[in-house]
């Protein structure tokens, strides 16, 4: 069929289908100039960041591939990895022995609260992304229940420097010092003035070779299907809610280990707050990188988190030089972040609404095609 | 036994042990040496403060568009309103009445915008909602620095321009409803005027849907089906809803500010639509279905245990748990109520 | 061709559905490769026999079934779908079960793809072996092969002609392993007569292959073109089984209807003197999902009670539908001479028409709410009744107690059995909720009323009190009825004339006094032969 199109039409349609991520990319050029940063700090935030977020950008793949839309609750798997890393901040194991036992760590209780996150979403197909949303607020009680009163009571962690003064409960900030950038410095690189995370790269490049042979996989495959249909999936005997969950279960251990690899590049554990924005800047960043909820791809990831990240560092500079206000910028990435996220969803639900119409009208048959002009 | 079955089975589970919970925190205060009579007043107080933006989630369920996650929108309406009415210096029951007239007519045009996008959007209205709220939200702040107002009560001190995180109301309609006919009983004072307002407003919602419109509203939430069958515009059923929420909204803003005595502007109204939610759910409505009784229990419930969990489990335990029950018992009562099995599946 | 190896056998299979038989003593055999055409009504059984060989859970959860089912010899009793697939039985149902955005390749390997071993496997278990994309290609190729048509394999089944979906479907059953009997349900339904004539033809190459296959279908010509044996089945009884060459379309259509109840109807009908045309209906359209209709004219008269029939599927559904507003239609409708603004519900009612639904608790209640809301809604909303002005108008207030009167009069009046007018009718038997929606109808005072499968699901006391409600109301107040129902012989007990509605088009209206294989052939498409044609160049 898209050999008939001419390239005017070619090019329209290019245009519509990547409006989001063109709109960024124009925004962006206008406001790099006008923030007047360098062009090198800029590259080097952009690596920097590509190697911090790419990782937690990529566990959302798997649900969208479910036909599970935006997995909110992901951040369910980011609190996993703080705990993880909070035990191993505890247990002084430093380097890269250290983050691959926060992963360690993480995984079973990445794994338990996917479980959870999978049955509770199966009991609301049809408002999987409200409900994951809320569940994450819901969870994130009960790890400050965990954290701030357990942790050092019940559950035995002893560092000083990690328990609150009054004997229990962890500290508002952790030093990750044992752990700082060792994935992104374990394989040293520096062109120019630029360095490189070439550590971090390397295991971001296995998990994207893993998404590419997993959509090969039965499980893969099984999972587009139920995608699209869940009914039809279900009578060819795929076992429907099970690899629902699964999908969740992998996507909340992927986002415990890219919370991992996020707080190793940061340094620092913000305890009770490193969290509470990962789940809403990683979808930001895979809508403007050109995803909807139902499609994405591993390019999306990568054009995303870029985008997103150069808007995130330019804004606030952009405008304090405009108008003379830091905070404008500030608020206006947060209203970016959240207004992508409400216009994707708009655009979804607004499609299928259409889609829905465009079946019934088919339903019609060839017959009657002719009759609406017999009406008038 | 039959008969306490009977009970707990139509009051349903959550409301009798959160129920339960809040009784054994007052009849446990005297031991916490925590006053009782000043928890009650608190209670009812905070009550009062939220009863109105509770019962603005009303309209909306009813019309089967879900729980008003964009409940920030009707707070930007109120804050509008308010902030207008200082630039112009109007105060006391005037400048609140100002404030309430201007807030109305700001939620209602923002209401409509929000109305017709969320009919386009059936099915998915909730998750919408709630970033429509947050991103409104951000715009808004924004817009409280760069919005030409003058009024030094209300502006930075140092630039003179962008406003204050947080004006006070002191002299202008702080407590203005609070201290309406409000009767002193030693310490005590009993806001008369708050439970009044809030009075009128819930007949005005009972009232409305007693109404040939308001009827054909529960039918369109009930079963849209049935009512566009029925000759009701289904569209313009739930528009509505989405107005008298968005007004509600606003209306609740106002009195939860005069009784708070003070605006907060920026990034506060994110903050209002969880507790309004979670109250409603917790006074026994459901994702589709809501009355005033539900309004008025689930705000007692939720504000009684707000008030409460800090001062008696807190002398108990010797810490501050009451935010964390906070957010696990309003988040908890949000999952439930959306994983609950609805009778009827809608389209 | 057919060998004498017989593959499957039910024996006296009887099933009762809460007290009520739909089907006793059915028995029949199928021999290697051969045909047999399954045939007769809506409610004559069909399914339930087929849920029965697949071992559907409903059967089971209904107290299972009485006789013997006997493949290749051996008794099987199926726990499941999957049961039956795995000794070989396929279905190919109504609607298509395909995933729109796969290939047709990936849809007829959907869940039993070709896959390659890896390491990981031992790990996580076999999900994780890889798809083996060539050797799915080849066993597809094969099973279409097996059709003898030419699909394109790589093609996205959302934009596929619905021929080349059928044929998928049924090449996706080919692909089992020791695929033995394969069990068509209208395939034809949703094929152009061109496609169906291909279709008849791979039916045939698979049944020289050994297959033996059950064809479900109402069309019955091609019943006669195909099968070897035909078996029919009336009120879950087996009516006649017999060898295909040996009968004829008229014969077939008459056992299919059967019943002779000619004699009762004449005393009534005679006396009734029919006014003049209330609603015309012209080349209408509907789009009303499983229902949809194509082209549909004709008139009713005054004080008639005009019958809609046809087979479930067929579009006869869609007409009230359209006509009241509640799907997206087209075409001309006049009501009292005056034309009627299309796709408005309210102004359908405002005309003087009502509508009782067919799906009474999607569209017909409000189940959650009281008794009387449901039957004073309509009018209330309507025609501005019930309620009680303030302010000149200004405040229209619901009036409770005018509501709970009527309410009151109608739960007297036809007997609805319920604790009291504020009891909510999701509580209510199924026959009492009809009750309310014919309530709810009536309370509008409709001078043309629309009843849509007034009797479906509802007991045999209250299916007569429902029909006989209707006779009444019509002989009182000379309202003009149109009643669709899947059940002839219930549009022959009160009808004064019966369309038939075939493929979304009218077969042909006949009085109710015809006789019954004149209706029956009208649901089997003979009729339509000649006009199919013209359509066709």
């Amino acid at each position: 069929m898209s050999q008939n199109l001419t390239f005017t039409e070619k090019l329209k349609n290019f245009f519509i289908s990547n409006a989001v991520p063109i709109l960024f990319v124009v925004i962006t050029l206008l406001a790099v100039p006008v923030s007047g940063f360098s062009a090198n700090y800029l590259i080097q935030e952009m690596i920097t960041r590509i190697g911090r977020n790419s990782f937690l950008v990529l566990s959302l793949l798997l649900p969208i591939i479910a036909g599970m839309g935006l997995n909110f609750g992901m951040v369910l798997g980011a609190m996993a990895g703080q705990i993880g890393l909070i035990f191993i901040t505890d247990w002084s194991i430093v380097g890269i022995p250290g983050l691959v036992l926060a992963m360690l760590i993480s995984t079973p209780i990445s794994i338990l609260l996917g479980i959870l996150c999978g049955s509770v979403l199966n009991r609301a197909k049809g408002r999987e992304m409200a409900t994951s949303y809320i569940l994450g607020f819901f969870i994130n009680g009960v790890y400050q229940l965990v954290v701030l009163y357990f942790m050092g009571g019940i559950i035995p962690v002893k560092s000083p420097s990690l328990v609150l003064s009054r004997g229990y409960g962890i500290r508002n900030t952790v030093a990750l010092d044992g752990v700082r950038q060792v994935f992104d410095n374990m394989i040293p690189l520096k062109i120019g003035e630029i360095s490189i995370p070439l550590g971090t790269f390397f295991i971001i490049a296995l998990l994207c070779l893993f998404i590419l042979w997993f959509r090969k996989t039965k499980l893969g495959q099984d999972m587009r299907a139920i995608a699209q249909d869940m009914k039809v999936a279900q009578s060819a005997g795929i076992p429907v809610d099970r690899t629902r969950i699964i999908s969740i279960v992998i996507s909340t251990v992927l986002a415990g280990y890219g919370q991992i690899i996020f707080l190793q590049n940061m340094g620092t554990l913000s305890t009770y707050n490193s969290h509470d924005q990962t789940g809403v800047f990683s979808i930001a960043a895979i809508l403007i990188g050109g995803a909807t909820v139902s499609r994405a791809t591993i390019p999306n990831v990568f054009i995303g988190v870029i985008l997103f990240h150069m808007m995130f560092v330019v804004s606030p500079m952009a405008g304090k030089n405009l108008i003379g206000q830091a905070m404008l910028g500030e608020y206006f990435r947060q209203f970016i972040s959240y207004g992508i996220i409400a216009i994707a969803l708009v655009l979804h639900a607004w499609r299928r609404q259409k889609d829905k119409e465009m079946e019934r009208r088919s339903l019609r048959g060839v017959k009657a095609e002719k009759q609406p002009q017999a009406e008038k | 036994m039959n008969r306490l079955r009977q009970f707990v089975n139509k009051a349903g589970w959550p409301r009798v042990i959160i129920g339960f919970f809040l009784l054994s925190l007052f009849v446990a205060a005297p031991f916490a040496e925590v006053s009782l009579a000043a928890s009650i007043k608190d209670t009812l107080v905070r009550f009062g403060m939220n009863g109105v933006l509770v019962l603005s989630m009303v309209p909306m369920v009813q019309s089967g568009c879900g729980l008003n996650f964009g409940l920030p929108l009707g707070v930007i309406a109120g804050l509008l309103g308010a902030v207008t009415t200082m630039e112009m210096g109007i105060t006391g029951i005037m400048g609140f009445i100002t404030a309430v007239i201007l807030s109305c007519a700001i939620a209602a045009v923002l209401g409509w915008g929000y109305g017709k996008m969320l009919n386009r959007v059936k099915g998915e209205e909730m998750v919408i909602s709630t970033y429509v709220g947050l991103s409104s939200v951000m715009f808004m702040c924004m817009m409280w620095l760069v919005l030409p107002f003058k009024s030094p009560a209300m502006v930075w001190g140092y630039g003179g321009s962008g406003l204050r995180t947080t004006i006070t109301l002191e002299g202008y309609w702080f407590n203005i409803i609070d201290n309406f006919l409000a009767i002193k009983i030693g310490d005590f004072t009993f806001p008369t005027g708050l439970f009044i307002f809030f009075a009128v407003m819930a007949f005005l919602v009972w009232a409305f849907f007693h109404t040939k419109t308001g009827t054909a509203m529960t039918a369109v939430g009930s079963n849209p089906d049935f009512a566009r069958a029925s000759g009701i515009d289904v569209n313009k059923m739930r528009t509505i809803s989405v107005i008298i929420s968005t007004v509600f909204g606003a209306v609740g803003i106002l009195v939860y500010q005069q009784s708070y005595g003070f605006i907060q502007l920026y990034t506060s109204p994110l903050f209002m639509a969880f507790p309004a939610v979670a109250a409603i759910l917790l006074g026994g409505a459901s994702v589709h279905k809501a009355t005033i009784t539900n309004v008025i229990v689930g705000t007692i419930l939720f504000q009684g245990i707000l008030t409460m969990t800090p001062s008696v489990i807190n002398s108990f335990l010797k810490t501050d748990l009451s935010e964390v029950i906070r957010i696990i018992v309003s988040n908890g009562m949000i999952v439930y109520a959306l994983t609950r099995k609805t009778t009827k599946v809608k389209s | 061709m057919v060998s004498e190896q017989v593959v499957l056998k039910m024996e006296n299979i009887t099933k009762d559905y809460y007290g009520n038989r739909v089907l006793e003593n059915v028995s029949f055999e199928l021999k290697k490769g051969e045909i047999l055409g399954l045939i007769g009504e809506n409610g004559a059984g069909k399914s339930t026999l087929m849920n029965i060989l697949f071992g559907m859970s409903v059967i089971s959860e209904t107290g299972g079934y009485q006789g013997k089912v006997i493949i290749d010899g051996k008794e099987v009793n199926f726990k499941n779908a999957f049961d039956a697939l795995d000794a070989g039985i396929g279905m190919v149902h109504q609607e298509f079960s395909l995933i729109p955005g796969f290939t047709t390749i990936e849809n007829i390997m959907l869940n039993r793809e070709s896959l390659k071993y890896n390491f990981l496997v031992e790990v996580f278990g076999s999900r994780l072996k890889t798809l083996d994309r060539t050797d799915m290609k080849d066993r597809a190729e094969k099973a279409i092969s097996a059709l003898g048509v030419k699909i394109d394999p790589n093609m996205l089944i959302a934009e596929m002609p619905v021929g080349h979906k059928q044929f998928t479907e049924i090449a996706r059953e080919l692909d089992r392993k020791n695929m033995k009997i394969l069990v068509l349900d209208e395939p034809t339904a949703v094929l152009t007569e061109s496609e169906a004539d291909i279709l008849i033809q791979s039916l045939k190459r698979l049944s020289d292959l050994g297959i033996a296959i059950i064809f479900i279908s109402h069309r019955l010509k091609e019943i006669i073109d195909v099968c070897d044996k035909i078996l029919v089945l009336r009120d879950g009884k087996t009516v006649r089984e017999s060898p295909a060459k040996e009968t004829s379309i008229r014969q077939i259509a008459q056992w299919m209807v059967g019943r002779n109840i000619e004699e009762k109807k004449d005393e009534v009908k005679n006396e009734k003197k029919l006014g003049d045309t209330v609603l015309k209906v012209e080349n209408l359209w509907v789009d009303m999902p499983g229902e949809t209709v194509r082209d549909v004219s004709f008139e009713v008269r005054e004080g008639e009670i005009f019958g809609i029939g046809g087979l479930a599927g067929q579009g006869k559904l869609g007409i009230p539908n359209g006509i009241m507003g509640l799907y997206e239609a087209g075409g001309r409708i006049e009501v009292f001479g005056k034309s009627l603004e299309m796709n408005v519900p309210v102004k359908a009612l405002k005309a003087g028409m009502a509508f009782v639904a067919e799906d009474r608790r999607g569209v017909g209640l409000l189940l959650e709410e009281p008794i009387d809301w449901n039957i004073s809604f309509t009018v209330m909303q309507a025609q501005n009744k019930y309620l009680k002005s303030f302010i000149g108008g200004l405040v229209k207030w619901r009036d409770d107690k005018k509501i709970s009167e009527l309410a009151k009069e109608y739960i007297k009046i036809l007997d609805i059995k319920c604790v009291d007018e504020k009891q909510p009718v999701q509580e209510l038997s199924g026959g009492n909720q009809q009750k309310i929606c014919l309530a709810k109808a009536f309370a509008v005072n409709p001078k043309i009323l629309f009843v849509s499968e007034p009797t479906r699901g509802i007991d045999i006391g209250a299916k007569k009190l429902v029909l006989d409600t209707l006779k009444q109301y019509n002989q009182k107040y000379g309202t003009t009825i149109i009643m669709t129902s899947s059940e002839l012989e219930e549009l022959r007990s009160i009808c004064d004339n019966i369309a038939i509605v075939d493929e979304g088009k009218v077969a042909g209206i006949l009085p109710a006094t015809a006789a019954t294989e004149d209706f029956g052939l009208l649901m089997a498409g003979k009729v339509d032969e000649s006009k199919e044609k013209v359509s066709a160049q």
